[in-house]
């Protein structure tokens, strides 16, 4: 697993009769940024959330940093990991959600120093200190005492992106991070993006921005109904698809 | 209706009728009831006539302060604190039981609401009360007739006092678990994924997380237990448990004056509950951190808003 951060292997998702994935082969690799674009319903968001096991894959082999996700495979049969592991697991991805998902009842600078004090048990000081940093790079430094319910969309987004990255992440997760947002408001958001990407962070991210997608991403994957249709770099997915489905698909949307 | 017929009377000054809103005369009648009722009700209250000499206010007077009422009342707050704090702690368990993935504690907890809720509090007051006639000892050891370690007589473990502490509590334990999940499943699923990825256990996301949002939903129909609990706590004085009511009645066995200590009761029940609006008022704005941008709504609107429940 020299290079591969995440790697599925005929990956398949049923949530009861509704077949949501059905066999996704990827591979993304350190310090590659992937977008994955396609119709809502293709199957998206539930792939990004399986890769840090919000849901559990029904069959095939998902491996995170060369790790089996939610799994410790021995013989021929799988082990349920204890929650305890999948915890330790989830604190080396950092999830970005649609909606923020900021804690209410804790300002901007408490969402960001929580995990690192209560998971890492990083000492107080220490963790605010270094929450206070992050949200400086996101553009909040006079945020830091406002609570969630204060601050704007777009706002929000980018504490909820300090946030993750508080954990010190190795791979970064983002579930349509600007869908939820006012037009005038995704580009800060994107701007935080563009940056982390350009540090180097391996990022997978779900976007309808096709702005964003060709600018930023190095691999830009289309699903539709629970499959990648195509995927390659933005010059030939986005500029010069080869399925017809995908050609459909951004008629729509650019 | 006598509406129409009042509004069509010719207007005493036409110029006012641009200025004057609708009239309502129903609502004038409905204050004239109201008045002449509330008149009889106080003359009534006031004149001490009728042939038992009604309510007897300078007996009322000189009771109202009366020791052994002062501690009747000190004994109800008591018991409702110790009552009330069983069942927060045993509401919280229960609720997190319920939403158990595991279907033998989900069903254990949905079992002991469904008794709890299910049977008269009186009863279960009585039942306590007379444990020792159900089990002659209580071993507490190795289950199913292995060694005991400690072994008691139910009557000298369980002296009224704990009996109805228990009874109370337990019984609260059901209302309050699920007041308490109502208040987790306020929370959205939102919140536990998003402390889900950041790597925090279950526990941890519901003590750090869910709970303290749950709070601002639970904290006003805890208030109204509160309240009722404190009223609940007078069922104690059918097993002659010295609270409020309890000993006032000693007092009325002796003297025959019934009323007007029944009133002293009232008087003291209505002190404390009253108390407990203004504080509940306080600890939900406490609570509604994070919620809200400004706190609008004033004491008189939420003085409203409350207490829309009767007793349990």
């Amino acid at each position: 697993m020299s290079g591969a951060m995440v790697q599925a292997q005929g990956v398949h998702k049923r949530f009861g009769t509704l077949h949501v994935l059905k066999g996704i082969d990827l591979t993304v690799n350190r310090g590659e940024v992937m977008c994955l674009i396609g119709p809502s319903g293709s199957g998206k968001s539930t792939f990004l959330r399986c890769i840090n096991h919000l849901e559990k894959i029904n069959a095939g082999r998902l491996f995170v940093d060369g790790e089996l996700v939610g799994y410790r495979e021995s013989g021929d049969k799988l082990h349920e990991l204890p929650d305890r592991e999948v915890a330790r697991r989830r604190t080396e991805i950092g999830m970005v959600f649609q909606h923020f998902n900021l804690f209410p009842h804790m300002t901007a600078l408490e969402n960001v120093a929580l995990a690192p004090v209560r998971v890492l048990g990083r000492r107080r000081q220490e963790a605010r200190e270094h929450a206070g940093e992050l949200l400086r790079t996101v553009g909040l430094e006079d945020k830091l005492d406002t609570y969630p319910v204060a601050l704007s969309g777009g706002q929000q987004q980018r504490v909820a992106i300090a946030r993750a990255l508080a954990m010190q992440p190795k791979l970064m997760l983002f579930d349509e991070p600007t869908s939820a947002l006012d037009p005038e408001l995704v580009g800060d958001v994107l701007d935080v993006m563009r940056r982390l990407a350009r540090e180097g962070m391996t990022m997978i991210v779900v976007t309808h921005e096709m702005g964003f997608a060709r600018e930023v991403a190095d691999t830009v994957v289309f699903m539709d109904e629970g499959v990648v249709v195509e995927s390659g770099p933005p010059a030939e997915t986005i500029d010069a698809p080869r399925h017809e489905r995908t050609r459909a698909f951004l008629s729509k949307v650019l | 209706m006598a509406t129409s017929e009042l509004t069509e009377k010719p207007p005493g000054r036409p110029e006012d009728i641009k200025a004057v809103p609708v009239r309502r005369p129903g609502r004038w009648i409905a204050a004239v009831i109201v008045l002449i009722i509330a008149a009889s009700l106080i003359r009534s209250a006031i004149l001490d006539t009728g042939p038992n000499k009604g309510f007897q206010w300078s007996i009322v007077g000189h009771y109202l302060f009366d020791a052994n009422v002062l501690h009747g009342a000190v004994v109800t707050i008591r018991l409702t604190a110790l009552a009330m704090a069983i069942g927060i702690v045993l509401g919280v368990v229960l609720a997190v039981m319920r939403l158990s993935p595991n279907w033998l504690v989900s069903g254990a907890s949905w079992v002991y609401i469904w008794f709890f809720r299910g049977t008269p509090l009186l009863v279960q007051i009585l039942f306590w009360n007379n444990i020792g006639a159900l089990y002659k000892t209580i071993v507490l050891g190795v289950p199913f007739g292995g060694p005991g370690l400690i072994h008691a007589n139910p009557n000298s473990l369980i002296p009224t006092s704990v009996a109805v502490v228990l009874a109370l509590g337990l019984n609260e334990g059901a209302y309050m678990a699920e007041i308490v999940r109502a208040g987790i499943i306020s929370v959205g699923e939102g919140q536990s994924e998003a402390a889900q990825s950041l790597g925090m256990g279950r526990l941890q996301i519901m003590r750090l997380i869910v709970l303290p949002q749950a709070i601002r939903v639970i904290v006003p129909p805890t208030g109204n237990e509160v309240i009722s609990m404190l009223k609940n706590t007078s069922l104690a004085s059918v097993v002659a448990y010295g609270e409020l009511l309890y000993s006032v009645q000693l007092i009325y066995s002796v003297n025959y004056k019934t009323i007007p200590l029944l009133l002293v009761s009232v008087f003291w029940y209505l002190v404390m509950t009253s108390v407990l609006y203004v504080a509940q008022y306080f600890i939900e704005r406490r609570y509604g951190r994070g919620f809200t941008r400004a706190e609008q709504a004033g004491l008189r609107e939420r003085w409203f808003a409350l207490g829309s429940r009767g007793a349990t």
